[in-house]
């Protein structure tokens, strides 16, 4: 009893396919052209050779990452705590964690810019320091709803009264149950939320641009405006991490908790469940 | 339990409590403190502040004036122009990504071809900004490699023929980039909630195709479908960088103007920004919660 072939979604497919492929091919062959009349690595080559990138490249690496420790000692604890203490409290939170969701970027900004410029009663935009710890701040507030979700999912998976009890009957202080035992076990969960903020906060423009840091992302538009060919490259690359910084992120949030460091690879665990 | 272990910790009061005894005293909400502190001085405060500001004067007396001024010509025609464009993006995205995921999900074609879709499709939806601007530049611009070969191969002049990236359908063809991806994302457990059982007795009925997605699949499928639409919405309401790549400073959507009115480009009022960002945070706001509500609507279905 076989079903004749499905033309009309098979059509379907391949449209949709074309419209998704069709700009990143196009956007690779662009980038290739820097030269006239030969494909080459050229636009790359500047790419890389620019000192702007590197430095712009290294600022929002090292705000993306300070963004993803600084929203994991908040949120870890706290879902922890309001799942073993205070389960009454869980639908606060939770709507607290997904509010960034309702907020634009630059609505946030905008806010920072008047509580925290230099008139307020923490001038945190008076110095560059202070400036870029509000950026971080901004990172940690936007990509709460995602590291949120994946903890909470994390902690849903183990049984963290269990846990606890066991920690404390060992004599283990709060902070080191936290520490040692709730951590390691959500690690997946939180790493997984760390490749989502990752790549939200790596390319994000306007955060950085109106607190004036000399981010990855002004230094994109910046260079949309100036160049032609090297957009085109950073373009790909952007595509290729985002990728990556997904790719990861599944890996990592289908883990079951106590499963090693090194994560199993994805199409093996799927034939296994088809087997 | 909970009273024995009271009273034992008021009879060890003298040595160190343990944090269990500690907890029972009710002093658990301690633990939510640093959480509720960060949220109230980074996201709660601003939004506040912001709010207050909207109905301030620039001498802090309380006034309606930012709110008539919400309602001044330019800033209709931006919130228009804004809801104009999400509302186009968000069809686009609803009915294509309907038609993608219907032939993905239920058109029999091999299980890969769905695996690939939703993969790409999570990267996909998180490819915006900066980047997919350029991307479509390489692509469609005026020297975008599909309009060269547009017109090298098929003598066919896209620009001629009335198309413009840098326009309203423009953008929204660069939307759908975003939106038809995280539409399937979204819709696909619908579509797998819908169950064969119900086909089966539609037909066992008699009913054709036609009258079981008429009268059973889409019913079923409209609160997913209306959310999902909203949310599509709000996904474009909220962007601004990929508009910022694209059309420069020149593009009144609201975003944009809010952003140029901090960067003092133009006549800077901070009251009427404060009511600005308050109205934005407002269709936000709208359209989300009508997502969830729906969305509980939907689960109904997905028992």
């Amino acid at each position: 009893m076989k079903k004749p072939f499905p033309v009309l979604p098979a059509i379907t497919v391949l449209v949709a396919a074309a419209y998704f492929l069709v700009p990143l091919f196009a956007t690779f062959y662009f980038s290739l052209k820097m030269t006239r009349g030969t494909l080459s690595f050229a636009a790359y080559q500047s790419v890389f050779n620019s000192r702007e990138f590197l430095d712009s490249l290294v600022y929002s690496t090292l705000a993306s990452l300070a963004a993803i420790v600084m929203g994991a000692l908040i949120i870890v604890p706290t879902v922890y705590w309001v799942r073993l203490k205070i389960p009454k409290l869980r639908p606060v939170v939770e709507f607290v964690s997904l509010l960034p969701l309702i907020v634009p970027g630059v609505v946030l900004v905008f806010g920072y810019i008047r509580l925290f410029g230099s008139n307020s009663y923490l001038p945190l935009t008076n110095t560059d320091r202070g400036t870029d710890l509000l950026l971080v701040l901004g990172f940690v507030i936007m990509s709460m709803p995602y590291m949120y979700r994946a903890v909470d999912n994390g902690m849903a998976a183990i049984d963290i009264s269990t846990l606890t009890e066991a920690a404390e009957s060992l004599g283990a202080s709060r902070l080191r149950t936290v520490a040692l035992v709730i951590f390691p076990n959500v690690r997946s969960s939180i790493i997984a939320g760390s490749f989502l903020t990752f790549s939200i906060s790596l390319g994000e423009f306007v955060l950085p641009s109106l607190l004036n840091r000399p981010a990855f992302g002004p230094y994109l538009v910046q260079l949309g405006q100036d160049r032609a060919y090297e957009p085109a490259a950073l373009a790909i690359m952007a595509f290729g991490f985002t990728w990556a910084c997904m790719a990861l992120m599944q890996v990592f949030a289908n883990k079951k908790p106590g499963q090693g460091v090194v994560p199993r690879l994805p199409f093996l665990s799927r034939k296994e469940r088809s087997a | 339990m909970t009273s024995t272990s009271a009273a034992s910790s008021e009879n060890t009061r003298t040595r160190v409590p343990g944090p269990r005894e500690l907890g029972t005293k009710n002093w658990s909400w301690l633990g939510v403190v640093p959480f509720f502190l960060f949220a109230f001085l980074f996201l709660i405060g601003p939004l506040l502040y912001l709010i207050a500001g909207a109905f301030q004067n620039a001498d802090g007396q309380f006034t309606l004036d930012n709110m008539v001024a919400l309602g001044g010509a330019n800033i209709i025609a931006s919130f228009s122009l804004s809801i104009r464009l999400s509302l186009l993006s968000a069809l686009m995205g609803t009915i294509a990504g309907l038609i993608v995921a219907h032939a993905v999900v239920l058109g029999g074609l091999p299980k890969w071809v769905r695996n690939a879709f939703m993969t790409f499709s999570g990267v996909a939806s998180n490819f915006a900004g900066v980047p997919l601007a350029f991307a479509f530049i390489a692509t469609l611009g005026r020297l975008g490699l599909v309009t060269v070969l547009l017109r090298e191969l098929f003598g066919f002049n896209l620009y001629a023929a009335g198309f413009n990236l840098f326009s309203f359908v423009g953008l929204a063809l660069v939307y759908l980039y975003f939106q038809l991806p995280l539409m399937l994302l979204i819709i696909t457990p619908a579509l797998d909630g819908l169950k064969s059982e119900w086909r089966e007795a539609a037909e066992i009925l008699g009913a054709t195709r036609r009258q079981y997605w008429q009268m059973v699949g889409l019913p079923v499928l409209t609160p997913s479908i209306l959310g999902c639409f909203l949310l599509l919405f709000a996904n474009a309401f909220g962007t601004l960088a990929t508009v910022y790549a694209l059309m420069g400073s020149g593009f009144d959507v609201v975003p944009i103007v809010l952003f140029q009115q901090i960067r003092g480009n133009v006549l800077y009022n901070p009251n009427l920004g404060y009511a600005l960002a308050v109205g934005m945070i407002v269709v936000m706001g709208i359209s989300n919660v009508l997502y969830l509500l729906l969305r509980r609507r939907a689960e109904r279905w997905q028992k």
